[in-house]
């Protein structure tokens, strides 16, 4: 039986990472919208590592805070440890990573979509899409029908999610919840090129079984610094302790004679896993002549005893996954409260989407997150933003939104699935960026806060907030390049301390502060009219000045780019009929359609005398126009 | 599209000039020139036949020409084409360009008729760029260098110095993307050491596109010293025939005279000047000046010495002005003895030579494939083919040097990745593994309008 339950603008099906910032953004950009999840009590839930950010991963989260989004807000708030990963090895692979309460980040997100105006959350299970005249249906599995302009996939490793846990399997979601099963074969119905992925967790085990005498210790950093430009510096602080431990010969041992007993090994799982978080049989198999490897015992959050063993996730079966676990340092008489498991599910090929993210040939159709065959929290996330973004601009009238790979992480990401696509979940990474020294965490708003300023999802204090900031940097940059030093014993000493040659003329503190090994703080006591500044500030300007060379190489490199990205390709171009271009090309050409010749130019199998044949093409097209005129 | 025409044959060499027309109106256009001697039009010819007949410009005679005709799509640029075919000599064949051109063909632009061919998908852009080398070879070496690009030894180089680049950039990814894997730090104190070889790798390639481009270019030569020491004599030893005036009056030589022999492998663009001393006569000043500003242009001076006299004042000021210039002292005249103190050409390569007799001609092809670094090159070294490439190279190895500095001078590991990852650009350019619209453009410009 079925009854009609009621019209939304956005259906967004997934109440995840990603689902939450469609929810949000769509809802907050004036689209009523509807927030369906199979579980209230697992919004925002995090299945894997308690933790946030990590390399380019928190870039995604520094930059989707700077559009308007939840994530970073929510992580701050609650933060157990946060620490900036990479320091030493320069500004552009500056990362922050904080462990999370994750049952307090869940209660957060929760209230937060609640707390929404436009957005009505609810518990069901999506069991069927179909497509009407001007929208969409969505049935539940009590049999409620609603109406929607647009729907967001968001469904994460609900969808098709089935378990491994050696010989046994059984169909669920993540961490105990009911899978999806319904939803794929109406999405099939629609001839979604689906396919199978698989990720995998490791054990978490009681904190009061571990002896953390025998283990290293891993600090919070001293000063810590937030994920949100618009969190109080002194808001976070570190409230626990990590440990570090290792795997040895005994448990390359027991891995191997038990690997028999792996789903993986044994071929029982269909779906391709992550190859940047392999399972801990995965890595000993691959990287046999490794002798030990790495991993982290993290805390589960404040109020709990469970702790996550980060590094050790594992389809082994039960009984063999304790004897792993206990043949490491610090963990031998170790007690599993959850036991790792694998689970696979369904996701698109996301050459299938646009970059807008909707499904291409399905109008207001889109898709976000582990649904796009990507692989993380954040990078959810931010999908999730930009598919709430673009189906509420449809519906709105406005036009699309897409952020370039020049602008962000974010345009990155998506050009990278939708352009090249992936045969694994796709994990960001800085290497996926060829312009890391543009788009670092600490200018993720100069990069970013005025497009979600004019988007209307940051608020007028936060943007002027951005605008003093940015105004601050540029008077003291010019102040510095200005103020002279003059050679003196005090100010040589210091120099000669740190390692850079002494002075014999004036210089600019700015020309001091270009040598690596002097920061602004060091020229404090050489320049006693400066202003008082914050952390950001400082750090921006600092940068700013001593990375200049090769930030102006990057922007160049940019301006070239940017003009194969002009080069639009025409829609509807018939790529079958184009002489030159190899079969191969063609189908690819055909199958993403790029929309310039920069896209073109990304798409694996067309090479570059394809591209050329396109260039060509283009030529002949212009001036037939020309021509024409 | 227009109809193009223009010689395809180098100008003064060989027997025969070539014109190609080629376009939609290709045929027509050739019927108004070409005159078959039967009456037969080309227009009706069929596809790869060859006519017979007279061309003309307006009225007037032009030679007597071969029309060779293809129909679209079997010809070079897949269009309807003539190639008009007259006796060879720069004269003949421009005045039948000129006359297809006012029959209503537009002149090619340089590269155009490769670039319709790729165009209209009869050949591939790198097919089009080896294509060009194997034209514009000049010697046997050169050849042979032109199918080791096109066989692919180049390519392995190349590929070799890519894949170390992409090691690097790897290394230092995996060390940034990946702090806590407990990745040995070892890797990164490596990176100096990887630099400084793929450094290495991209000097030698540009050193020997250098040297490649002396055997396809030439050197511009200049034959110096005092008067009466033998440089005319030295010329027509190296030309093999009387071409400067010989007398054994100073001051004979009183103009600059310009010739192009090959001296081994190496083809010499060869200036002989006006002896250089003081002189009263006007004419002759002319002359000296002429000389002092081709040394300064030269790529290589021969400056010749009279070896039965000890050096003169006039001498000794020549090899002053020579310091900085690439040189090699003749001491000629053997024949009549050698009394010249050798320790005057302290550090510069010489050679004993009489002119007179032909005596040391092998001893001086050594001496120039020593100095324009030819002798180092087999004909299996590994050549760039394209100064499009060797710019590439350049740019990559600025790159490398841009990063070996960053990293000796402290600057954080992200800044040094930076510079790899542009290195490794420049080199995927290089192999055409990365376009862009410079690559493309760049790469018709350089086409010659032949082919």
């Amino acid at each position: 039986m079925s009854y009609y339950a009621g019209e939304y603008d956005v259906a967004v099906i997934g109440a995840g990472h990603a689902g939450i910032e469609a929810a949000l953004a769509s809802a907050r950009l004036g689209c009523s919208t509807a927030l369906f999840t199979i579980n209230l009590d697992w919004v925002g839930n995090m299945p894997c590592n308690p933790s946030i950010g990590g390399t380019a991963k928190g870039h995604l989260v520094r930059e989707l805070d700077a559009l308007g989004g939840q994530m970073g807000k929510a992580a701050d708030a609650t933060t157990l440890q946060i620490r900036m990963l990479n320091r030493g090895k320069g500004p552009a692979v500056h990362s922050l990573r904080a462990q999370i309460d994750r049952r307090a980040y869940s209660g957060y997100m929760k209230h937060a979509v609640e707390l929404e105006p436009s957005l009505d959350v609810k518990q069901a299970e999506i069991t069927n899409i179909e497509k009407q005249d001007d929208g969409w249906k969505l049935t539940t599995m009590l049999g409620a029908e609603y109406t929607v302009k647009a729907v967001i996939l968001a469904t994460g490793t609900f969808l098709g999610g089935k378990i491994f846990v050696g010989e046994v399997n059984f169909q669920s979601g993540p961490d105990g919840t009911f899978a999806a099963t319904e939803l794929s074969k109406s999405l099939k119905k629609l001839n979604l090129p689906l396919r199978r992925f698989k990720t995998g967790t490791p054990a978490r085990v009681d904190k009061a079984s571990i002896n953390f005498d025998a283990l290293d210790i891993q600090e919070g950093d001293a000063e810590v610094y937030p994920f949100s430009f618009s969190t109080e510096q002194n808001a976070v602080e570190n409230k626990v302790v990590c440990h570090i431990s290792y795997t040895n010969e005994k448990t390359k041992e027991i891995i191997l004679k038990n690997l028999h007993r792996s789903p993986l090994f044994s071929g029982q799982i269909e779906g391709v896993g992550p190859r940047y978080c392999p399972s801990i049989e995965d890595k000993i198999v691959r990287f046999a002549d490794k002798e030990r490897h790495q991993l982290f015992i993290e805390p589960c959050g404040e109020n709990t005893e469970e702790m996550y063993l980060q590094g050790m996730s594992s389809s082994l079966p039960e009984d063999v996954q304790i004897q792993i676990y206990r043949s490491i340092k610090g963990l031998e008489n170790v007690k599993i409260m959850r036991n790792a498991y694998a689970i696979e599910y369904d996701c698109i090929d996301p050459l299938a989407l646009e970059p807008t993210l909707e499904v291409k040939g399905h109008s207001g159709l889109y898709g976000a997150g582990q649904f796009n065959g990507s692989s993380g929290y954040e990078e959810a996330a931010v999908q999730g933003f930009v598919a709430g973004v673009n189906a509420a601009h449809k519906i709105l009238g406005k036009e699309p939104f897409v952020l370039t790979r020049e602008s962000s992480y974010i345009g990155t990401l998506i050009d990278d699935l939708v352009t090249k696509g992936c045969s694994d979940p796709y994990r960001m990474m800085t290497s996926r960026s060829e312009y890391r020294l543009l788009l670092r965490q600490d200018n993720a708003d100069e990069r970013l806060m005025q497009k979600g300023y004019e988007l209307g999802l940051v608020d007028k204090q936060t943007y002027d907030d951005f605008l003093a900031r940015m105004k601050q940097t540029h008077t003291e940059i010019e102040r510095l390049e200005q103020t002279y030093v003059g050679p003196g014993d005090k100010i040589n000493k210091m120099l000669s301390e740190k390692g850079t040659t002494e002075l014999s003329a004036g210089a600019s503190l700015a020309d001091l502060i270009r040598r690596p090994q002097i920061s602004y703080d060091d020229l404090a006591e050489f320049d006693k009219d400066r202003p008082t500044l914050c952390h950001a500030v400082k750090e921006k300007l600092e940068i700013h000045i001593k990375y200049e060379g090769y930030i102006k190489r990057q922007e160049l490199k940019v301006k070239e780019q940017i003009r194969l990205e002009k080069t639009l390709i025409p829609d509807g171009l018939d790529y079958s009929k184009i002489e030159g271009l190899r079969l191969e090309a063609r189908e690819k050409l055909a199958k993403v359609n790029p929309k310039s010749i920069g896209q073109a130019s990304r798409i694996s199998g067309v090479t570059p005398a394809d591209v050329s044949v396109l260039l060509i093409v283009l030529e002949k097209i212009n001036r037939k126009g020309e021509n024409n005129q | 599209m227009k109809t193009i025409a223009a010689i395809i044959t180098p100008l003064g060499m060989g027997g025969i000039g070539t014109v190609r027309i080629s376009g939609p109106d290709a045929f027509a256009v050739a019927d108004r020139v070409f005159k078959n001697q039967n009456g037969k039009k080309i227009a009706d010819a069929k596809g790869y036949t060859a006519l017979f007949g007279k061309s003309y410009n307006n009225e007037s005679l032009v030679d007597e020409t071969v029309a060779l005709v293809f129909k679209e799509p079997k010809s070079f640029t897949g269009e309807d084409s003539v190639e008009l075919s007259v006796h060879g000599g720069s004269f003949v064949v421009k005045e039948l360009l000129n006359a297809v051109l006012s029959a209503g063909a537009r002149l090619a632009e340089p590269g155009e008729f490769t670039k319709r061919a790729f165009l209209n998908g009869k050949i591939d852009l790198t097919q089009a760029e080896s294509v060009m080398g194997i034209i514009t070879a000049n010697s046997h070496q050169d050849l042979k260098m032109q199918q080791n690009l096109k066989e692919g030894a180049v390519s392995k180089k190349i590929g070799a110095i890519k894949n170390e680049l992409i090691l690097l950039a790897a290394n230092i990814a995996a060390y940034s993307d990946y702090p806590d894997e407990d990745l040995p730090e070892t890797r990164i104190e490596n990176l100096e050491a990887q630099l400084k070889f793929a450094k290495s790798e991209l000097h030698n390639l540009i050193a020997n596109y250098n040297a490649g481009a002396v055997l396809k270019e030439g050197i511009k030569t200049v034959i110096a010293g005092k008067p009466n020491v033998g440089k005319s004599t030295l010329m027509n030893m190296l030309s093999g025939y009387e071409r400067s005036i010989v007398t054994d009056i100073p001051g004979t030589t009183r103009d600059v005279i310009e010739q192009t022999v090959m001296l081994g492998e190496i083809p010499l663009k060869l200036y002989d000047t006006a002896g250089l001393h003081e002189s009263d006569d006007t004419v002759e000043n002319v002359g000296i000046k002429r000389a002092k500003e081709c040394i300064d242009s030269a790529q290589l001076v021969l400056a010749v010495f009279d070896g039965s006299k000890p050096l003169e004042k006039e001498d000794k000021e020549l090899l002053d002005s020579l310091k900085d210039v690439s040189k090699i002292a003749i001491i000629n005249k053997t024949d009549m003895g050698t009394v010249v103190d050798e320790k005057d050409f302290d550090g510069i390569i010489c050679v004993k030579t009489s002119a007179k007799l032909s005596e040391g001609y092998d001893k001086l092809v050594k001496a120039v494939a020593k100095i324009s670094g030819t002798d180092r090159l087999n004909p299996d070294s590994i050549i760039l083919g394209t100064l499009r490439q060797k710019e590439c190279a350049q740019d990559a190895l600025g790159s490398i040097n841009l990063a070996l500095d960053t990293m000796q001078s402290g600057f954080t590991i992200d800044a040094v990745g930076v510079c790899i990852d542009e290195a490794l650009e420049y080199m995927l350019a290089l192999t055409g593994e990365r376009v862009t619209n410079e690559v493309t453009n760049e790469v018709f410009r350089r086409f010659c309008v032949g082919k």
